[in-house]
C-alpha cells in the first residue's frame, strides 16, 4: 500500500524542516522517498494543512497500580464522563484517569502515536505492561523506578563499585522491561518507611546513611555508562515544597555535567517571597537549566479544575493529603521497592498558590530557551489530565490570549508573576520539537518523531486556525505506522502499537546473590520476578521492540 | 512425571510461588509447601472435558453458537462469578460491553465492605514484602487469620531474617475479636499471641473505641463488650509505640451489617496513627481471582468489578448491579457464569437460562443450559492473577497438556459468535 501526502505544508524539525510544502510517501508502514514509489495507490491532498510527525508524550501517568488505585478511588469523576462503545472502539469512561481504552482513543484523537508511562515499579512492572496492553492504537514504554528499593540501598551503604551498580540497573531494565530509569525523591520513599517525613538533597536517609545527592550521581553514571539514550528521569526532593527551587538548582549544580532529566519541574521551583510565603523560581531554574546543556525538563504545567495526584513519591504525598479535594487519599508501601500516594486535587484560578503554579509553568514554558530540552506535559493526571494539551499550546503560541486568561487568576498571584512581560510565543516548529521530534530524541527511539525518509509512518495532519486550541484538539488525519487511525479527530480504524524497551547488557552473575536476597527476602522468587516476552507478545496485538543503547543491542 | 518448583498459585491469594510438583501426565501430586487450599486445589483430578447442552454432550462449537444464542435473545444478561485470569476478564468485559452485560465478580459482597471504605475516605496500605521485613506489630480484627491464609505466619511473620527488626526481636502478635483456631500464630519459641476477643458483631464498637483511645479522646466506661477498656487503652499504646504496625482484616470475616463502616474505622485509625508514627492497613483477600477481576475491570473501564453495560457505557453501583439481587427480582433473563478457579463455586440456581464456563469438575443440581468445561490458569494455560495486596500480579504457569480451552478463548468464541 502506497498513500501519497501531497503537497502540506510540512514542519519536521528533526530534518530541518521548517513549513516547507512537500509531498510525503508511506508505503505500508514507513516514509519512503519518491524514488522507491512506483504507483500510489491513494493520494491525499494536504495543499493548505499542516503536517508533522506523531506526538509524543514522555511523561504521562497512563500505567500500573497507582493509577487504577487513582481510578478506583473517583468513581464520581469516572460518571461524569461516560464514553459509549461504537461499531469500531469499546467503551470506558474518561475524566482524570481514563480507562485504558479511552486513554488510546483520546490521545490518538489529538494527534499523539506514543506515551511513556514514567514511574513503573518494578514489582508493579507486570501491571503496568498489562495496562498499556489494553491501549489502543499508541506505541507505549516505561521508565523504571530505581532508587528507594532497599536491595539498591544496601549496596549503596555497602559502596559496591559502579560495575556492581550498572549490572543491578541493566538487571532491572531487562527483568521489568523498560526503557529509561526513574528516581522518585530519592531514598524519600524509602525513607518514610522508617518514618522520615523530610528528605533534602544533602540529608541522610537515616537508616542506609545515604543522601539523594549520592542516588542521583550513582545512577546517572549507571545510565551513562550502560548506553541509555534516555537520560536518568528526575522526580527531584522536596516536591511541592515551598523554597524548594534551591534543592533544584543545587541537583543541577551537583550532577557534574552528567545528563539528567528533572520531570514536572513546575512542582520543584517555589520561592518564598511574598506575603503568602510562596513565590515563583522559573526565573532562577530556567538559567539553571539554560546555562547547562546536560540538563532535560518537562513542566509538569497545571491546569484549573479537578484532578488527582498520583506519585510514587508517598513521603510527599501524604503530607499533602490535608490538601486532599475531595478528602480521600491514599497512601501505600510497597514490597521493599517503592510506594506511592493518591491525593485528589482541586486547582483553583482564585487559590493563590494554584495560580501561582499555573504561572509557574508558563514562565518556565517560556524562559527556556532551547525547546530541544524542554516537553509538554501536564504530568497527566497531577497538574491536569491529558486532554488540556492543546489548550496548554494555545497558552504557549498566543500571548494576548495569555494575558487575558492571566488577568482573570487569583490578584494576588498576578502580582507575583512577571509572566505578563513576556513576549515569546512558541513557533509551529518549537511545538513540533517539544511534542515530536525532541521528545523522540529524549526517549531515544529509532526513527520516530520525524517525517524522513526511513522514519516510521506515524504523521498527524491539523488545518491551521488561530485558535490554536481548536487546531490542535482535532486533526484532520493520524496515521500510526502507516495506517489511518482518526479522520477529523474521530477514530476510524483501530491498531496496536508495540512497546519500546531497552535490554541492556548485565553481568549475569549477579543473579546468585538476587535471586538469595529473593528467596529471604521478597515474596516471590526472582524467576517469577523477572517478565518474559511472551507476557508482552502472546495476545497477539502488542510487539516488543528494542531500542538500541550505545553499547549495542543484547 | 516431571517435577515443577517455584510453582505460584491463584488459588490463596498471597501469590505462594514456592510450591514444588509432580506432574504425571494429567494428574498433580503436590510435594511440598501445599496448604489446606492449594494442595485441593492443585490436586483435583480433571473431570469433564466435554461441553454439554441441556445435558448432551456437544462439540464446542455447538456448545458456544447456543451460548450465543441465549445471549443474543437476553434482553438483560448478568455475567456472574467473574472467577478467572486477567486474559479471561479481558474477554469477559468485551463480551459484556458488546452484549450490555451486568459485570458482578462473585466476591464483591465482601470486596465491597473495603472497596466503600476506600471510596469514602482512602486508607493507608502495604504489601507482604514490607510485612515481612518491617513488621514489629500485627493486630489481626475479626479474622482468623490462618483458616483465611494458611501459611500467613510462615511466610511473613515468623522470618529468619526479617531486614529491618533488630537482631532476635520478633513480631508482636494480637488478635481483637475471632481467636485463631489453630496453632499458626504462635511464634518458634513458643509466644503465644494475645487475644482480646469480642463477638463479631460488637467489633464496630471496639474499634471505635480503639480508634477514640488512639486520638486521646477520653473514654467513660471500664469495659467495652466485655473487654476491659484497660486492654483496649494497652493495645492503643502498642500501636502507637510500634515502629511499623499492621493491622489487618479479612473483608469476608467480617460478616455483619455495615461492617464497611468498621473497615472505615480501622482506616481512618491507620491514618490517626501515622501522624507521628508509621503504621498501615492490610485488606486480606486476592483468592479466586477477586482481585484480578476488580483490577482489571478498573482499567478497562474505570470501576471496580460490579457494573453493567446496559446503556452502552459502564455503569458501577456497589449495590444496584448485585447479581443475586438481580436474579431475585427477576431484572435478568440469562446468566453466564464464569470461574476457573473452584468446581464447587456453582451457579446460582434460578430459572434464567444459564450458561457456565467453569472448571472441569463441576456437578449441577441442575443441569445448565450451556455447560463448557475450561482449564484453570495456573495448572492448564499460563496466565496472570493479581495477589491480595493488588500490586503484585503473579506469572501462572502452564503445567499439563489437559486439552482444556481457556476462559478467555471460550469467551471470545462467543463474543465473535454475537
Amino acid at each position: 500500500m502506497i498513500i501519497k501526502l501531497t503537497g502540506g505544508m510540512v514542519y519536521d524539525p528533526a530534518n530541518n524542516v521548517n513549513g516547507k510544502a512537500l509531498d510525503i510517501y508511506i508505503k505500508n508502514d514507513r516514509i519512503v522517498s519518491k524514488q522507491e514509489v512506483t504507483q500510489v495507490d491513494q493520494e491525499i491532498d494536504l495543499r493548505g494543512k499542516i503536517v508533522m510527525a506523531g506526538a509524543i508524550d514522555i511523561h504521562t501517568h497512563v500505567g500500573g497500580g497507582k493509577n487504577n488505585i487513582a481510578r478506583i478511588l473517583l468513581p464520581e469523576d469516572h460518571r461524569s464522563d461516560p464514553v459509549a462503545a461504537t461499531e469500531l472502539t469499546r467503551s470506558g469512561t474518561g475524566r482524570a484517569l481514563p480507562s485504558s481504552y479511552v486513554t488510546g482513543y483520546r490521545y490518538a484523537e489529538m494527534g499523539y502515536t506514543s506515551v511513556f508511562e514514567p514511574a513503573v515499579l518494578p514489582v508493579n512492572a507486570r501491571q503496568a505492561h498489562m495496562e498499556m496492553g489494553d491501549i489502543p492504537i499508541l506505541d507505549k514504554g516505561g521508565y523504571v523506578l530505581m532508587g528507594s528499593d532497599d536491595y539498591f540501598l544496601q549496596m549503596m551503604t555497602a559502596k559496591k563499585d559502579q560495575q556492581a551498580i550498572n549490572d543491578y540497573v541493566a538487571w532491572t531494565l531487562n527483568a521489568t522491561k523498560g526503557i529509561g530509569v526513574k528516581v522518585v525523591n530519592p531514598g524519600g520513599i524509602n525513607a518514610f518507611k522508617f518514618n522520615q517525613r523530610q528528605l533534602d538533597l544533602d540529608e541522610n536517609n537515616q537508616f542506609y546513611n545515604v543522601t539523594p545527592r549520592d542516588i542521583l550521581s550513582v545512577l546517572a553514571i549507571a545510565v551513562k555508562e550502560l548506553g541509555i539514550s534516555h537520560p536518568l528521569h528526575v522526580h527531584g526532593c522536596n516536591l511541592g515544597v515551598p523554597g524548594n527551587k534551591d534543592t533544584t538548582l543545587s541537583t543541577i549544580e551537583g550532577i557534574g555535567g552528567l545528563s539528567m532529566h528533572l520531570t514536572h519541574i513546575q512542582f520543584h521551583s517555589y520561592g518564598v517571597e511574598g506575603d503568602f510565603k510562596f513565590s515563583s523560581g522559573a526565573t532562577e531554574i530556567a538559567e539553571a537549566i539554560n546555562k547547562n546543556k546536560n540538563i532535560t525538563v518537562d513542566v509538569g504545567q497545571v491546569m484549573f479544575g479537578q484532578t488527582i495526584t498520583a506519585s510514587g513519591d508517598s513521603m510527599k504525598q501524604h503530607a499533602n493529603h490535608k490538601h486532599a479535594s475531595p478528602n480521600k487519599w491514599v497512601c501505600m508501601d510497597i514490597e521493599c521497592d517503592a510506594g506511592c500516594g493518591l491525593v485528589p486535587f482541586k486547582y483553583r484560578d482564585q487559590n493563590f498558590v494554584n495560580a501561582l503554579q499555573w504561572a509557574i509553568g508558563l514562565e518556565t514554558f517560556l524562559l527556556v530557551e532551547d525547546p530541544w530540552r524542554i516537553f509538554l506535559t501536564t504530568d497527566h493526571p497531577n497538574g491536569a489530565p491529558f486532554t488540556s494539551y492543546p489548550h496548554l499550546i494555545r497558552l504557549l503560541m498566543d500571548r494576548s490570549f495569555r494575558n487575558d486568561m492571566l488577568k482573570t487568576i487569583h490578584p494576588e498571584a498576578q502580582k507575583m508573576t512577571t509572566l505578563d512581560t513576556i513576549d515569546r510565543e512558541y513557533s509551529l516548529q518549537e511545538i513540533a520539537i517539544m511534542t515530536r521530534a525532541g521528545a523522540a530524541k529524549l526517549v531515544g527511539l529509532e526513527n520516530r518523531g520525524h517525517l524522513g525518509v526511513g522514519a516510521w509512518a506515524d504523521i498527524t495532519v491539523y488545518t491551521p486556525d488561530d485558535n490554536r486550541e481548536k487546531m490542535f484538539e482535532k486533526p484532520d488525519y493520524v496515521f500510526k505506522d502507516g495506517e489511518l487511525v482518526v479522520r477529523d479527530g474521530e477514530i476510524v480504524h483501530i491498531k496496536w502499537g508495540t512497546t519500546h524497551i531497552v535490554t541492556p547488557e548485565f553481568d549475569s552473575g549477579i543473579e546468585k546473590d538476587l535471586a538469595k536476597y529473593f528467596s529471604r527476602h521478597m515474596t516471590m522468587k526472582m524467576g517469577n520476578f523477572k517478565i518474559s516476552n511472551d507476557e508482552i507478545t502472546e495476545d497477539g496485538r502488542n510487539t516488543l521492540t528494542v531500542q538500541p543503547t550505545q553499547r549495542g543491542i543484547l | 512425571m516431571t517435577t515443577k518448583t517455584e510453582v505460584p498459585s491463584p488459588f490463596c491469594g498471597i501469590g505462594t510461588d514456592d510450591l514444588v510438583l509432580n506432574v504425571d501426565g494429567k494428574s498433580i501430586n503436590v510435594l511440598a509447601n501445599g496448604c489446606a487450599i492449594n494442595t485441593p486445589a492443585f490436586e483435583q483430578a480433571i473431570g469433564d472435558i466435554v461441553p454439554r447442552v441441556n445435558g448432551k454432550e456437544v462439540a464446542i462449537e455447538d456448545a458456544v453458537a447456543q451460548a450465543a444464542d441465549i445471549l443474543k435473545t437476553s434482553h438483560q444478561t448478568l455475567i456472574g462469578g467473574c472467577a478467572t485470569d486477567v486474559n479471561g476478564m479481558r474477554a469477559l468485559v468485551s463480551l459484556a460491553d458488546h452484549n450490555g452485560a451486568v459485570v458482578d465478580n462473585i466476591a464483591f459482597n465482601t470486596t465491597r465492605r473495603n472497596i466503600l471504605a476506600l471510596q469514602d475516605s482512602g486508607w493507608m496500605t502495604t504489601t507482604l514484602a514490607e510485612v515481612k521485613n518491617r513488621c514489629d506489630l500485627l493486630v489481626v480484627i475479626g479474622t482468623d487469620l490462618e483458616e483465611v491464609s494458611p501459611r500467613f505466619f510462615e511466610h511473613f511473620i515468623w522470618n529468619e531474617s526479617p531486614m529491618f527488626l533488630e537482631a532476635g526481636a520478633q513480631c508482636k502478635v494480637i488478635y481483637l475479636g475471632k481467636e485463631p483456631s489453630g496453632q499458626s500464630a504462635v511464634s518458634p519459641a513458643g509466644v503465644r499471641p494475645q487475644v482480646l476477643p469480642c463477638a463479631d458483631e460488637d467489633l464496630p464498637e471496639v474499634v471505635a473505641v480503639l480508634r477514640a483511645l488512639v486520638k486521646g479522646n477520653n473514654i467513660s466506661h471500664y469495659e467495652v463488650d466485655g473487654l476491659a477498656l484497660t486492654d483496649l487503652q494497652a493495645l492503643a499504646g502498642q500501636l502507637k509505640g510500634a515502629v511499623y504496625g499492621v493491622v489487618t482484616w479479612s473483608a469476608g470475616s467480617l460478616d455483619f451489617p455495615h461492617a464497611e463502616l468498621t473497615v472505615q474505622v480501622i482506616c481512618e485509625l491507620v491514618k490517626d496513627l501515622n501522624g507521628k508514627t508509621r503504621c498501615s492497613g492490610l485488606p486480606l483477600g486476592g483468592s479466586d481471582g477477586d482481585q484480578t477481576a476488580n483490577q482489571v475491570t478498573a482499567w478497562l473501564t474505570g470501576y471496580p468489578a460490579r457494573l453493567s453495560f446496559a446503556k452502552g457505557f459502564p455503569e458501577y453501583d456497589p449495590y444496584l448491579y448485585d447479581g443475586q439481587l438481580l436474579l431475585e427480582n427477576k431484572e435478568v433473563d440469562a446468566l453466564l457464569w464464569v470461574h476457573d478457579f473452584n468446581s464447587k463455586a456453582l451457579p446460582p440456581e434460578g430459572v434464567v437460562p444459564t450458561i457456565v464456563i467453569g472448571r472441569s469438575g463441576m456437578h449441577f443440581e441442575k443441569e445448565p443450559a450451556v455447560f463448557i468445561p475450561v482449564g484453570t490458569p495456573g495448572i492448564d494455560h499460563c496466565g496472570h492473577a493479581f495477589r491480595m495486596d493488588g500490586i503484585v500480579a503473579i506469572r501462572l504457569q502452564k503445567l499439563r497438556e489437559s486439552g482444556l480451552p481457556s476462559t478467555a478463548e471460550v469467551l471470545t468464541l462467543i463474543d465473535q459468535a454475537l
